[in-house]
């Protein structure tokens, strides 16, 4: 897996550095005009917030009651990630409503849960950073709850009025739409994994450095 | 089965025995909660008068912000007098400790809430008598899911030394959805035309939310709590 990160991370910076072109190529949309264009990095970025909320929520799981103590490093590694893909989210989300309802903000059933798992991302993160010892599996238990969340938005915006176009607006667009934005979420999803891989080693590295040093001073 | 409950009810008779003997807990959400209402009266009434369909969200508001402080409280005392690993130790289930927590704290809420709901209902002239039945499920319902998951951040927190200012900001993100809940809820029974099927369909979606948290609290209290 980690022979493969490098190349991963080459390719997916290439095809983010093509990316402008690719999305300069597609057609306007008649109403949205040029904003319409942050589509293409609003989309996979919101969907891998979810995507990382699930892996912490699933490795939080498997550190708690299958007590894989690996685990820990791959939930860390996800919630910063989601921290970062729900920055993006949060910042391109506004930039399209603006254009296309007015405000900058609604307190929309969906962007207001979207907040929300920012936010619950946060929390953990903070947990973990003034937490202490044992912060982790504490950590772990509040991740399985906000995993909770996830279903709870996606569920919002079909079930509630809701001003967010809605889930099935993605395998209805045109073709020429379709590409760059599939082309874009290819790019985001790898990105994703080779930063997800590596700061996942990353953090198994330093807890067996901590491992080792904990040995010398006992030895 | 029945030792589970015996467990969860000793737990909470001792924690009620030591409340009744201080009253502290009582008697400082109580007037937390109060304050809470007066401070929002002072942010929103104009002119000598609050607006229309205030009440149901500054009712929460005051519920959410003294029941953190009762969670906080109950295990803070826990922790002083250096009690928590005595009741860890005791040769019982550890979810029959939570669940008698959870009672306990479910308790003390009640009492906060009945003394809030008519204050609410008397300031901000809401119906609170026009469906008592339904408004005690919204009540009964949002006050457990709200506890079910206050009891075991506080628990987990316990040991860590900023918990007072980590308990807040762990909990309102999760318990946001009983929040809405809660307050949608109980906005549809308060407006001038009350609407029932919505009320129904929001204390549904609580029992749902009720049922999760309770069953997740339970299966994750065991591991986090073991040293």
């Amino acid at each position: 897996m980690r022979k493969l990160t490098t190349p991963f991370i080459a390719l997916s910076a290439a095809m983010l550095l093509a990316a402008p072109w690719i999305i300069n190529a597609a057609p306007y949309e008649s109403t949205m005009g040029l904003v319409q264009k942050v589509f293409y990095f609003h989309f996979p970025s919101a969907i891998l917030f979810l995507v990382s909320s699930v892996i912490c929520g699933i490795h939080s799981f498997r550190f708690l009651f299958l007590k894989r103590q690996s685990a820990d490093a791959w939930a860390l590694s996800a919630a910063e990630l989601g921290l970062l893909f729900g920055a993006l989210t949060l910042v391109t989300g506004p930039l399209w409503a603006r254009k296309a309802w007015g405000v900058w903000w609604v307190w929309d059933p969906r962007l207001t849960s979207s907040l929300l798992l920012f936010l619950i991302f946060a929390a953990y993160l903070m947990l973990r950073q003034y937490g202490g010892p044992g912060s982790d599996r504490l950590a772990a238990g509040m991740a399985l709850f906000g995993m909770l969340n996830v279903p709870f938005i996606y569920v919002s915006v079909n079930v509630w009025r809701t001003l967010h176009p809605m889930t099935s607006v993605v395998p209805t667009l045109p073709t020429d739409m379709g590409i760059p934005l599939w082309f874009c979420f290819t790019a985001f999803t790898m990105l994703f994994i080779a930063l997800l891989t590596l700061r996942a080693t990353l953090e198994h590295q330093r807890a067996r450095v901590e491992a080792l040093y904990l040995a010398e001073d006992e030895g | 089965m029945g030792a589970f409950f015996r467990v969860a009810w000793h737990v909470m008779r001792k924690d009620m025995t030591v409340e009744i003997r201080s009253r502290e807990i009582l008697f400082t959400t109580v007037l937390f909660a109060v304050s809470v209402v007066l401070i929002f009266s002072f942010a929103i009434v104009r002119e000598g008068r609050a607006p229309d369909d205030v009440a149901a969200g500054i009712l929460w508001v005051a519920i959410s912000f003294a029941g953190t402080l009762a969670m906080g409280r109950t295990f803070e005392r826990e922790r002083y007098n250096d009690t928590l690993r005595a009741l860890i130790l005791a040769p019982a289930d550890r979810p029959a400790i939570y669940m008698g927590k959870l009672l306990g704290l479910l308790l003390l809420m009640a009492l906060v809430e009945i003394i809030l709901l008519p204050l609410v209902g008397l300031l901000f002239s809401a119906p609170i008598f026009a469906y008592p039945i339904m408004l005690s499920m919204l009540l009964a319902a949002g006050t457990l899911g709200f506890a079910a998951v206050g009891t075991l951040f506080a628990a987990m927190l316990v040991r860590v030394r900023s918990r007072d200012t980590l308990l807040p900001v762990l909990l309102y993100p999760i318990t946001i959805p009983v929040m809405i809940a809660g307050v949608r809820g109980t906005a549809a029974l308060f407006q001038a035309a009350p609407d029932e099927p919505m009320a129904r369909f929001w204390i549904g979606l609580l029992v749902f939310w009720d049922a999760i948290f309770v069953t997740l609290a339970l299966w994750t209290f065991e591991p986090v709590m073991t040293e």
